[in-house]
Order: structure tokens, then C-alpha cells, then sequence
């Protein structure tokens, strides 16, 4: 069932209305009834108590002269009354004396006894108005007149008004009803209309409707105003956001077009890179190579060195070429991530780096490290990187020392690669992850400069982050965190623990 | 040892080829004969300059017309960036036809791209070789490259 407050306004308005004016009309009509009601009483009480004097006073004689016949006589004068059911003379004594029926039968009852110091009474009980009076002759009580009255008249009457009560009430009802019906569409109409608009609004969701709007200057009129003017501002601001997107549109499908061709510029300008960039070294290399071998016994050496130093050019040359390749290719693929344990991703840059450490004095020591959702590819070249360049520096060191770990960093653990080698000015950080960027001689440390910006991209592209602190002769340490880095610990924690084991070994 | 002009190793009549080397670039072309020379197969290469004349050697068409299956070679070492029609082109053409299927390519050529290895192997490539920069390690890769294809490996007969 509807609860009220869930019903239309116009319901709403009808039952109050209806409510309120039912029960006031209610009110006055039980008011009046009341009123009628006491006032029936009373006039029937005056009338059987005149009644009953008159009896009284007519029966005197026969009560001072024993005259029964009289008395009654005097009792059947009654008849006229036909609400009287009926009356007895009583003596002092309580004795009847004379009685008076309506009708056959019945009995004669005991007069209920007078209250002291009263020369009437009466009572309402059984349907019945019972009236004593007592007869009185020369300031004496000689008797009592007793009589019983039946209420049909006045029920009767109350039946008739009860009857009129609803007829006023159903016709009033009406009335009101109708005028309401009448006025209240004035009223509710323009609430009915707004609410109608605003629902049309919001279910399509289109701002070119109005609500129709009314001359009332009341709440209802101004409210309608108000959100005709929200929707008049909220198509214009629709309007303005349209323009706006269309340019947007129009200005990402324009650049969008333009990245495309610079892509597409880029691609064919590795293509070459990759297919022609090193021939020419190639040939270089080569026949110098064959100088050296077909004519090397007519070379002066200064000829040969000069025959080497070419060599050592055109190697450095193609390190660099491999390295830029390699760095624009990260920059065009996506990582592709799965669960990695860094721990066995470490050992196998270690056995990459054997030849390349070979005799030399290096403690390598490695932490435990997490199991990562990264590119497993990708995450050993950075660990390549950063490895061998620890080795790179370390190179005057004996021991050098490595340390590779896992270290708790402003709430957040981060992956470290530490070194004791020869750091750098810290002056100098900004530069580190810097294509071409190259804080040590040539003839000091090789290198091409590309690597560590090599790995802070492929960092980037995990959404992690890299940087370093160092102090010259002391060591450098470089820190990285992976954002999936989090996840993949939680994952390792969670039920899902046994499905890392599989990555682990993957 | 004299230098040789780019094609001057030509299969004699009747003589099986044991390789076609399918190379534009002269230089390449020259270090590649060296580093080939000295092992059997060095009078037995046919040198094709683009990926059209290497189509129409392998399918005996153009000058090649009349040649006998008997003599189709034992591997063919593509270079990728060919003028006319291009090494996966050409590749493509081998896999399609029958009297090529079969052969043994190897792919020499200067880029690593990860495009170019999956493009070849899935077109159907045998190897796929980087040429080094480095020349004593180009030429000892040639030389392992043709030693295995050619000693080691054994290639089905040409169906006719």
C-alpha cells in the first residue's frame, strides 16, 4: 500500500482538504447535537414535571380523602401524554395508592426513595426518564406522584438529526470536493506541469524543454522561473561544452594525424638506422682489417696504429648505433608484465657479466629481492645496465664491492644497486639519466651515454621511478621503484601465493 | 689473393650451384665472397645484385631460362633491403612455389629489428643472421653460417 507521503500532491492536497473539512464539519454537527440533545432532555424533564404537578395537585384531595377512584381518576387524565408508560400516586408511607398503565401488564414497581430535603427528582436509565414529585398540601408532604416516560420522542428525534447530520454532511462534502477540484488545479497545475518537464529533462536528457509558465507571483511561480532559467543556463554551458569538445576533437584528430606521420618518420628513420647506418662501418672494419692482413708486412706501425684506432672507432660507433636502437624501441613498446622474481633475473645478468668481470676482485651481494609484475626482458636489461656499469666504476676498487637489494624508502620499498666505486658530483644528478649524458671521460670509463637513460625509460614505462645518490671516490647508489611493484608483494602474500611460484620460475 | 669484381662467380655448365647470394651492396658483396673463399664452395655461388634477378635465377626465367632443377642451390643467403623487389618478397615468392619450397634461406642482414626476425621467420626463413660490425666476426659468422648449411645440415632433394 502507497504510504501518504508517497502520493501525488494532487491526493495530497484532496485528503487534507477533504480531512479538514470533514472533521470540522463533524465537529460542529456533534456540537450541535450535544446542544439538541441536552436541551431535548431538559424540555422533557420540564414537561413530565409539570406533568407530575398537575397530578399532584389534582390528587391532593383523594390522597387527604382516601379517594383511590379519584386519585386515578386524576392518573388516567395521563392518557393524553403518549409518552407516559406510566404513573402511580404513592403515599407517604411508599404504599401505591393509584397507578396508571399504558397498555396491559406490567407491574408496579417501588418508588425509588426522594433525597432528603427535595421535592423532585428524576432519572435517566433503561431507556426511560423516571420523574418523583412529591404532593404537598398546606406546606406538608401527604404523598409522592411517580412517572415513567419512554424516550422513543426523543430518540426519534435524535435518529432524524443523525439523518440530517449525514444528508449536511454528504452535500457539504460534495461541495467541497467539487470547489476543491476547482481550485485546486489552479493550484497544482503548474507543480503537475514543472514536475513533468523536469522528468522529461531527466530522462532525455535533453535542456531545450521549458516548464509553461504561470502569472501566479506565489513559491510555485517562482520555482518554475528559477528552473527555466537553470535549464536556459545549463544549455548554453551545453552549447559552449559542445564547441569545445568538437575543437578538442578536432585539434587531438589533428595532432593525432601529425604524431602518426612523426611516428611514421621515426619508424623509417630506425629502419634505415638499423639497414644502412651500418654498412659503412661495417666496410670501414673491414677493409681495414684487410690492409692489416693483405699488406700489414709493408706498414709502418705508426700506419697500424692508426689502422686500429679506426677499428676502435667504427666499434664505438656501432656500440652506439645497437644502443639508440635499442633505446627507441623501448620507447615504442609496451612492457609486457608478468610475475618476476628479480632474485633469479640478478643471477642471470651475473652469469651475462662473467667474461666481462673476468679477473677482476668483485663481491657481489645480493639481498632478497620481490617478485615483480614487470617485463621480464626489459627488467634484466635495466639490472644489465646498472650491473655493469657498477662493474664499469668499481674498476680501480680491490674489492669492489656491489651490493644489490631491497631497502624500505619514504614508506615505499624500493629496489638499490650500490656501489664502492669512484661516484660522481652529485652537482651533476640531473644530468645522470640524460641521453649522450656523460659524467666521466672517455679514456677513463667507455661508454655510449645511453644506457642508464636506456633504463630510466624502461622504469618509466613500468611507472616506476629511478635516481641516484653518490659522493666522488666514495660509491654511487642508484634506487628504482616499480608502482606494480606493491601489487606483485601483495599477490605473493595473498592466496594466490601458488601462482607466483609458477612466475618464479617463468 | 686478388680481389674479385662483384659478379665474377658464375656456376659452370652442368655444375650444381651450392649458393645463391642474393646481395646489392658491392662491399658487402666482396667481404661476404671472402669470407666464403677458401672453403669448397667458392666457384660454385651464383650472385643475384637484386631480388629480381634472384627470383628469376631461382625460377629459371629471364637469362636463367633452360637452367635444370638439378642445379638449384643448396641455400640462398638473402639480404633484406634489396632494390626492385625486396628480400621478404622474394622470401614470400620461394615459400609460394614448389621448386623453391624447400630450399634453405638464410637471412644476412644489417638490422636486429625484432619486425624484420618475425616477419622472415613467419614468411618461412631457416636463419636469421645479423652481419657483425666487426670484421673478424662477420667473417667468421659467414663462414659457420655456410659450413653449417651446406656440411652439417641436410636439405631434402628438389622435387621436380
Amino acid at each position: 500500500m502507497l504510504k501518504f507521503r508517497d502520493y501525488s500532491i494532487k491526493k495530497k492536497l484532496t485528503l487534507m482538504n477533504m480531512l479538514v473539512s470533514g472533521v470540522t464539519l463533524l465537529l460542529a454537527c456533534v456540537a450541535f447535537g450535544v446542544y439538541e440533545l441536552a436541551t431535548l432532555r431538559s424540555n422533557m424533564v420540564k414537561t413530565l414535571s409539570i406533568q407530575a404537578q398537575m397530578v399532584g395537585a389534582n390528587s391532593a384531595s383523594a390522597l387527604l380523602f382516601n379517594d383511590a377512584k379519584s386519585g386515578e381518576n386524576t392518573l388516567s387524565a395521563l392518557k393524553a401524554a403518549p409518552t407516559v408508560l406510566s404513573s402511580g400516586i404513592y403515599t407517604l408511607a411508599g404504599e401505591p395508592f393509584a397507578v396508571y398503565r399504558r397498555g396491559a401488564g406490567g407491574f408496579v414497581p417501588p418508588i425509588p426513595p426522594m433525597p432528603a430535603g427535595q421535592t423532585e427528582e428524576h432519572w435517566f436509565a433503561d431507556k426511560e426518564l423516571k420523574l418523583i414529585r412529591s404532593i404537598v398540601f398546606q406546606g406538608k408532604p401527604i404523598g409522592t406522584v411517580y412517572i415513567r416516560s419512554d424516550l422513543q420522542e426523543m430518540n426519534h428525534r435524535l435518529v432524524q438529526y443523525v439523518g440530517i447530520v449525514a444528508a449536511v454532511l454528504s452535500v457539504s462534502l460534495t461541495a467541497a470536493f467539487l470547489l476543491l477540484m476547482a481550485f485546486q488545479r489552479a493550484a497544482t497545475r503548474p507543480i503537475l506541469q514543472l514536475a513533468e518537464t523536469a522528468r522529461i529533462v531527466s530522462r532525455e536528457k535533453t535542456y531545450s524543454v521549458r516548464a509553461p509558465s504561470t502569472d501566479n507571483h506565489d513559491e510555485v511561480g517562482l520555482l518554475i522561473e528559477a528552473f527555466n532559467e537553470m535549464l536556459v543556463q545549463i544549455q548554453a554551458r551545453d552549447a559552449a561544452l559542445q564547441t569545445s569538445q568538437e575543437e578538442l576533437e578536432q585539434r587531438v584528430t589533428q595532432r593525432t594525424a601529425e604524431l602518426d606521420a612523426t611516428n611514421k618518420e621515426l619508424e623509417a628513420f630506425t629502419y634505415s638506422v638499423a639497414h644502412d647506418l651500418r654498412a659503412p662501418l661495417r666496410h670501414i672494419q673491414g677493409f681495414s682489417n684487410l690492409l692489416v692482413e693483405s699488406f700489414g708486412p709493408q706498414l709502418e706501425p705508426e700506419a697500424k696504429k692508426h689502422l686500429q684506432r679506426i677499428g676502435e672507432g667504427t666499434q664505438q660507433m656501432g656500440r652506439l648505433i645497437d644502443d639508440l636502437l635499442s633505446l627507441a624501441r623501448i620507447g615504442r613498446q609496451e612492457p609486457r608484465l608478468q610475475a618476476t622474481g628479480l632474485n633469479s633475473l640478478v643471477q642471470e645478468v651475473l652469469r651475462d657479466l662473467k667474461t666481462e668481470t673476468e679477473g677482476r676482485d668483485i663481491q657481489w651481494q645480493v639481498g632478497d629481492l620481490p617478485f615483480v609484475d614487470c617485463d621480464p626482458g626489459l627488467m634484466k636489461q635495466v639490472f644489465y645496465n646498472l650491473l655493469s656499469n657498477a662493474a664499469k666504476y668499481t674498476r680501480p676498487r680491490k674489492p669492489a664491492v656491489i651490493d644489490i637489494g631491497q631497502v624500505s624508502w619514504e614508506g615505499q620499498l624500493v629496489n638499490f644497486v650500490r656501489d664502492n666505486g669512484v661516484g660522481f658530483n652529485m652537482k651533476y644528478a640531473d644530468k645522470l639519466f640524460g641521453v649522450f649524458q656523460r659524467l666521466h671521460r672517455k679514456e677513463d670509463f667507455e661508454g655510449t651515454g645511453v644506457g642508464l637513460a636506456t633504463v630510466q625509460r624502461i622504469i618509466h614505462k613500468h611507472g616506476g621511478r629511478i635516481w641516484a645518490e653518490a659522493e666522488i671516490d666514495k660509491g654511487a647508489t642508484f634506487f628504482f621503484s616499480l608502482t606494480s611493484q606493491n601489487d606483485g608483494r601483495q599477490r605473493a602474500n595473498g592466496p594466490e601465493g601458488g601462482k607466483n611460484g609458477d612466475g618464479k620460475r617463468t | 689473393m686478388v680481389p674479385r669484381e662483384g659478379r665474377t662467380v658464375t656456376a659452370r655448365e652442368h655444375e650444381a650451384i651450392e649458393i645463391l647470394l642474393v646481395e646489392d651492396d658491392p662491399l658487402d658483396l666482396e667481404m661476404t665472397l671472402r669470407a666464403l673463399d677458401g672453403d669448397r664452395v667458392n666457384n660454385r655461388i651464383e650472385v643475384a645484385r637484386d631480388g629480381e634477378e634472384a627470383l628469376d635465377f631461382l625460377l629459371r626465367r629471364g637469362a636463367h631460362t633452360g637452367r635444370s632443377l638439378e642445379s638449384q642451390p643448396k641455400l640462398v643467403l638473402l639480404d633484406l633491403k634489396l632494390p626492385k623487389i625486396d628480400g621478404l618478397e622474394v622470401l614470400r615468392e620461394i615459400r609460394a612455389r614448389p621448386e623453391t619450397r624447400t630450399i634453405p634461406v638464410v637471412v644476412l642482414t644489417s638490422s636486429a629489428e625484432q619486425r624484420d626476425i618475425v616477419e622472415t621467420y613467419k614468411l618461412g626463413v631457416n636463419s636469421y643472421i645479423q652481419k657483425p660490425v666487426d670484421s673478424v666476426q662477420f667473417r667468421q659468422t659467414v663462414k659457420a653460417a655456410g659450413f653449417y648449411w651446406l656440411v652439417v645440415n641436410r636439405p631434402p632433394l628438389v622435387e621436380a
